[in-house]
């Protein structure tokens, strides 16, 4: 097939998805991509990286939290949030696969479960709160059917980074449905900025500090798996690339490129220095704090400029 | 199942009147347009939540240089689609199908998450902020079962709007455009026959679908159709970013450190000293 893809010609109107909507895109990646990055560090990584791992649950949770509240406050009617999980004339359950509205909202609520579970025990684990019932939550979690309760978890908390992306897509919005990067663009960057929010704050933990050269190179990987899928996203968008690549919208895509770009050159650098560096902290604190702030900046940018730009 | 009821529209026969317009908006009690001055005829300018109905006014070049413009009118309204793509992604099932094989939003149901207007490849659906809801036709729902004609069928009166039993009105519309087409209006055609499984309120139009905002055959596609590729490339980047966290997370060579205890944190020895780029990468 030779030249531009011709996009569907739809005649749609916006549906004037904004401010709420962007803030429940952001939380929604930090949440799930936390809760993702604190269960690999707990499969895969040693004891150095228990307390790195905690606190991505602990970022988790609280992340969640706002999603719901700010996409009640996008509603037209808040109080009639409960008819995304109720069919209100026949009392049945509202559950339709095929539309990824019906199926995050029901997936936000079951990954609340493991995200609140997962959020107790790191709070028993981690000495910050002593209850029983936390130390129930973290010696269940320490078990085998711990173990596979985080893994469920987890696959909830890849879909809940993801799944904003093929909502979009799952439309007939020029830019969104005419692509079919949005869902793994939303992961990849949602990695990002979790991996980010726990290097921020193992800035003040020196019990997780240990993790964050992990961290650090596993946030390399999760951008280059974006900046792949940027090129995808601008590929598949044929006809109306220039919806999204003209006027303020640059600016936009501006913070999208420091914020892999300037990160991924950090990081490298940090990587190096590492080699030489021999105490903690030093240079390497320094660069600690840029990279995620920018790293951060770029995962907002990148859905903002998504979600405005098929609007404008 | 009450019977299949549809709209056939027959553009050649508008006048423009908006006669349709203004039964609509008092039957259904929708309130006025804020007075706006626009380059047309047409100064309602689209189907939203306070329109139901919309005349268009196409304007196209003519052949004929005494008359430059050439006018089409159309009297635009939700199409009722067979396959409804609103319908498909309302999460709160607000959006039924009635007993008349239209297509319906509860208004109770209805919790203004907008996804139907992102889905609706007409721009059918407007937000009524007022009501904190969506809103489009209802078919004259309330008159279908009270056994009387949509109002704006009622008050056309050129005939332009046609309401009837779907099937018959298809058979209408095919001899209509046989008619015109003997006549030599060769560029006639149906829009509506195949388009979304067949639109319940379909047309006789005489430009290229665009010129009314009506999507070509082959763009009229629903939105489910990217939940597969979607979800696939989404599971493609979990894999590879577990992949990557296997890599960078996977437990290294011994370090010369000491390690910190796990849970508690126990000391802090420097995890910067000694670690090598252990475990081959
Ligand atoms: S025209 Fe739009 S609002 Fe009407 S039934 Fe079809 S998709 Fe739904
Ligand atoms: S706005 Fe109302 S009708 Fe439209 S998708 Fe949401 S709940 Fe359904």
């Amino acid at each position: 097939m030779g030249g531009l893809k011709l996009p569907n010609e739809h005649f749609v109107v916006p549906p004037h998805w904004e401010w709420y909507i962007l803030g429940y895109f952001f939380f929604a990646g930090i949440s799930g991509g936390s809760y993702v990055l604190g269960s690999m560090l707990r499969l895969w990584g040693d004891a150095r990286d228990a307390a790195a791992s905690r606190i991505a649950f602990l970022i988790s949770f609280p992340t969640l939290l706002i999603c719901p509240i700010l996409l009640t406050l996008d509603l037209g009617q808040p109080l009639r949030f409960w008819h995304f999980l109720i069919n209100d004339s026949s009392g049945g359950l509202a559950f339709k696969p095929w539309s990824p509205m019906s199926l995050g909202a029901w997936a936000l609520l079951l990954f609340g479960i493991f995200s609140f579970v997962m959020f107790l025990s790191a709070l028993s684990e981690g000495g910050i709160v002593h209850r029983r019932a936390l130390a129930t939550a973290a010696s269940f979690v320490a078990g085998v059917v711990g173990g596979i309760f985080m893994v469920i978890g987890a696959l909830f908390g890849l879909f809940i980074a993801a799944y904003t992306g093929v909502l979009l897509a799952v439309s007939n919005q020029p830019v969104w449905s005419d692509t079919w990067a949005l869902g793994g663009l939303f992961l990849a960057s949602a990695l990002s900025g979790s991996a980010a929010c726990v290097l921020l704050a193992t800035r003040t933990r020196r019990d997780a500090i240990a993790t964050d050269r992990k961290l650090i190179e596993a946030d390399r990987y999760f951008i280059l798996l974006e900046l792949a899928l940027i090129v995808l996203f601008l590929a598949t968008l044929g006809g109306v690339l220039s919806k999204v690549l003209t006027g303020g919208w640059i600016i936009l895509w501006v913070i999208v490129l420091a914020g892999t770009l300037i990160p991924l050159a950090l990081h490298w650098r940090a990587t190096r220095m590492r080699a030489t560096v021999t105490a903690v902290g030093t240079a390497a604190a320094d660069i600690s704090l840029l990279a995620p702030v920018l790293v951060l900046l770029g995962v907002l940018a990148l859905r903002a400029v998504v979600i405005f730009s098929a609007q404008a | 199942m009450a019977q299949t009821v549809g709209f056939f529209t027959d553009t050649t026969l508008c006048i423009g009147c908006k006669a349709c317009e203004v039964a609509c908006k008092e039957w259904n009690q929708l309130p006025n347009n804020p007075l706006e001055f626009r380059d047309s005829y047409d100064n309602t300018g689209q189907l939203d939540h306070a329109n139901w109905r919309h005349v268009r006014f196409v304007e196209s070049a003519a052949t004929n240089p005494d008359k430059p413009i050439a006018w089409s009118m159309m009297s635009d309204v939700c199409k009722h689609c067979a396959n409804a793509s609103c319908l498909e992604v309302c999460p709160t099932d607000a959006i039924i199908r009635t007993e008349f094989d239209t297509v319906y939003i509860q208004q109770d149901v209805c919790n203004g998450c907008r996804d139907c207007i992102s889905a609706c490849p007409y721009g059918v659906i407007g937000f009524n902020s007022t009501s904190g809801t969506a809103q489009k036709c209802t078919f004259c729902y309330d008159r279908l079962q009270n056994n009387l004609k949509p109002a704006c069928a009622t008050a056309c009166p050129t005939q332009s709007i046609k309401f009837g039993p779907l099937d018959e009105l298809r058979q209408t519309a095919a001899t209509r455009l046989a008619t015109l087409q003997a006549q030599g209006v060769s560029q006639a055609r149906i829009y509506g026959d195949k388009e979304y499984g067949g639109l319940h309120a379909f047309f006789l139009i005489t430009e290229k679908p665009e010129a009314y905002a009506l999507p070509s055959t082959q763009s009229a596609v629903l939105p489910s159709r990217n939940n597969l590729p979607g979800y696939v490339t989404a599971t493609i980047t979990a894999v590879l970013a577990g992949l990557a966290g296997l890599i960078a997370f996977r437990r290294r060579g011994e370090s010369s450190s000491p390690s910190p205890a796990a849970g508690t944190g126990g000391s802090s020895p420097s995890p910067l000293v000694g670690e090598g780029r252990g475990g081959g990468s």
